[in-house]
């Protein structure tokens, strides 16, 4: 089932019997392969957005998945595939990163107008290899806000391997990576190789970006690597836990996202940034509350 | 006139301004651009490069339900980054983790921004496919006259409202503190600075899209900071710079028509960056 197809389709109406709804979002291969990969995709995101929530380089983050629109325009244009351009755009850009912030010289504020500079650049160059390559233009959207239609079984293996070395390589630097990350200071007198871990981080958030970026589109990255774990951080400050909760929260967005995408006329980019700003919000409010009680309860004592 | 005709640049030039829309795109310019050198000195001064940016995306979700809603796509673009403008003014506060709450909220909105355009583009008959790309990465190529001397207008009125806050909102951009002890508004100045930087930004959709209207604001202003310390002499030299840019960016992609404006416009201002960077060190080093 090609994209035009899918554009002229009738749009399946849900049932509202659950199983019938899911056997029949099921039915197609395409479907399957778009639910897997968000699985692939939002497992991944879930670890590596928490610890980039943790260390506060959210904006980071933002400059990398920006950074990776170039990568993948790029990429179209010298025929091959965009996943194979984001990654290594992102992945240098977080080198890069890295790189930048050891240089303690520059003062805070040169340093966010040279990122602000960069970001806006990186953009239009990914719009200058767009219009370059001849019929791209409607594909920019694509890139810019996500698709799950057309991810081929070979792009699920691919982001299953990436995420399965993501993974590994993060369960061995987790421990150390939250002691420098909660204390840098301590953690450096020890003997934490805080530095290297810190660029070992961000090339890993590049790696998890990229992932992201290709369920999500480069633009809305930070639904499911920003909103699951700020959530997860809401509602539970034991570091297990919350990891645990944050893929959670990022696997129920994907999946609900992509569902609800399928039975409607409107982008699955739309309905996972909602959920996830709606999970969002909904531990806030959870703490919220938790919070109102508590000190009500510290009052009657 | 005819004697210059004769010299090959002037030809050239006299042809290149004998189409309308690259006099309406020169005219639209300006006065975007000015707004935008202007503001964005103080963007950079304040360090707010970041707010600009959550303004950008809040002017493509704004310019998108415009069209969504069939209504005046100018009064979405400027509602929204202004109204937006005042909100973070208010909300305000530096408090930790307050990049995530950006990141959460921005995200959602850029999302609000994909469902309109799906909305645009699927229910209205009139709705043209490339109303997204053309909120993204700007059409200046495609404004009209009655647009381009809005467009003018707008950037001339923030220039000048600008001009006549400068002192206050220098004074409270470099010391809020000693400011505020000596009886300057801030928080005042502060909410009025960002609503010109809602208008700047609206403008700079405009001419080159929400995603790298950023660009036009930040780059050039950032480009001066590295060489003039200055900040009244920096006021006129980085809307100077970037209005050269605007100008020399629509001249350079009329001459290669594949460059889009956009990317020409971005892309000489990045240079010039660059450029300043590399001399501010060297000038440092040597």
């Amino acid at each position: 089932m090609s994209i035009t197809d899918l554009a002229t389709a009738p749009i399946p109406a849900p049932s509202l019997d659950l199983l019938a709804d899911l056997e029949q979002l099921l039915h197609y291969h395409f479907m399957r392969n778009a639910l897997a990969a968000g699985t692939v995709v939002a497992v991944a995101a879930g670890v590596v957005g928490y610890f980039m929530v943790l260390r506060g380089q959210s904006f980071a983050g933002h400059t990398l998945s920006q950074v990776g629109f170039p990568g993948a325009a790029g990429a179209t244009l010298l025929g091959l595939a965009p996943a194979a351009g984001l990654l290594v755009f992102c992945v240098a850009a977080a080198l890069g990163i890295g790189a930048l912030s050891e240089s303690r010289s520059v003062e805070r504020r040169a340093e966010s107008a040279a990122i602000g500079s960069i970001l806006a650049f990186a953009l239009a160059l990914g719009f200058l290899f767009a219009t370059l390559y001849h019929g791209f233009v409607s594909g920019i959207e694509a890139l810019l806000f996500g698709t799950f239609v057309g991810i081929s079984d070979a792009q699920v293996l691919q982001l299953l391997v990436a995420s399965l070395l993501l993974l590994a390589v993060m369960a061995l630097m987790a421990r150390p990576l939250l002691f420098a990350s909660l204390d840098p200071e301590a953690a450096a007198a020890r003997g934490v190789p805080v530095r290297l871990l810190s660029v070992a981080f961000l090339a890993l958030l590049g790696v998890g970006v990229a992932e992201a970026a290709q369920i999500t589109g480069t633009l809305l990255v930070f639904a499911l690597l920003v909103a699951p774990a700020a959530a997860a951080q809401q509602l539970c400050a034991r570091p297990q836990v919350a990891m645990l909760l944050s893929v959670l929260v990022a696997l129920l967005v994907t999946w609900l996202g992509m569902a609800v995408a399928y039975f409607s006329p409107y982008p699955t980019g739309f309905y996972v940034t909602s959920l996830a700003f709606a999970a969002y919000l909904l531990a806030r409010a959870v703490r919220w509350n938790a919070g109102r009680r508590g000190r009500r309860a510290g009052a009657d004592a | 006139m005819t004697a210059l005709a004769a010299v090959p640049v002037f030809g050239w030039l006299q042809e290149m301004l004998s189409h309308d829309f690259i006099r309406n795109a020169l005219l639209a310019g300006t006065g975007i651009a000015l707004a935008c050198g202007v503001v964005g000195h103080l963007v950079v001064l304040r360090n707010q490069v970041f707010s600009g940016d959550a303004l950008s995306h809040v002017a493509f979700t704004g310019a998108l339900a415009a069209f969504a809603a069939g209504v005046e796509p100018l009064l979405g673009l400027f509602g929204s980054t202004v109204l937006c403008a005042l909100g973070m003014a208010l909300l305000g506060g530096s408090a930790r983790g307050r990049d995530v709450v950006v990141g959460t909220v921005f995200a959602w909105v850029l999302g609000l921004g994909v469902l309109f355009l799906s909305l645009y583009t699927t229910t209205r008959s009139a709705g043209n496919g490339s109303a997204g790309i053309s909120v993204l990465f700007g059409s200046i190529y495609g404004l009209s006259a009655r647009q381009a001397v809005i467009a003018l207008l707008a950037g001339a009125g923030v220039a000048a409202v600008v001009a006549a806050i400068a002192r206050p909102l220098l004074f409270a951009s470099v010391d809020s503190d000693v400011a505020a002890a000596r009886g300057v508004p801030v928080r005042a100045l502060g909410m009025l600075f960002l609503a010109l930087a809602g208008v700047a930004v609206a403008e700079a959709v405009q001419a080159v899209g929400a995603l790298l209207a950023l660009g036009l604001m930040v780059t050039p202003a950032a480009a001066v900071h590295r060489l003039c310390t200055r900040p009244y002499a920096a006021f006129l030299l980085s809307a100077g710079a970037a209005i050269a840019c605007v100008w020399a960016g629509l001249t350079l992609s009329y001459a290669a028509q594949q460059l889009p404006p956009s990317f020409a416009i971005i892309g000489l201002a990045f240079a010039a960056y660059v450029m300043a960077a590399a001399a501010s060190v060297a000038r440092r080093t040597s």
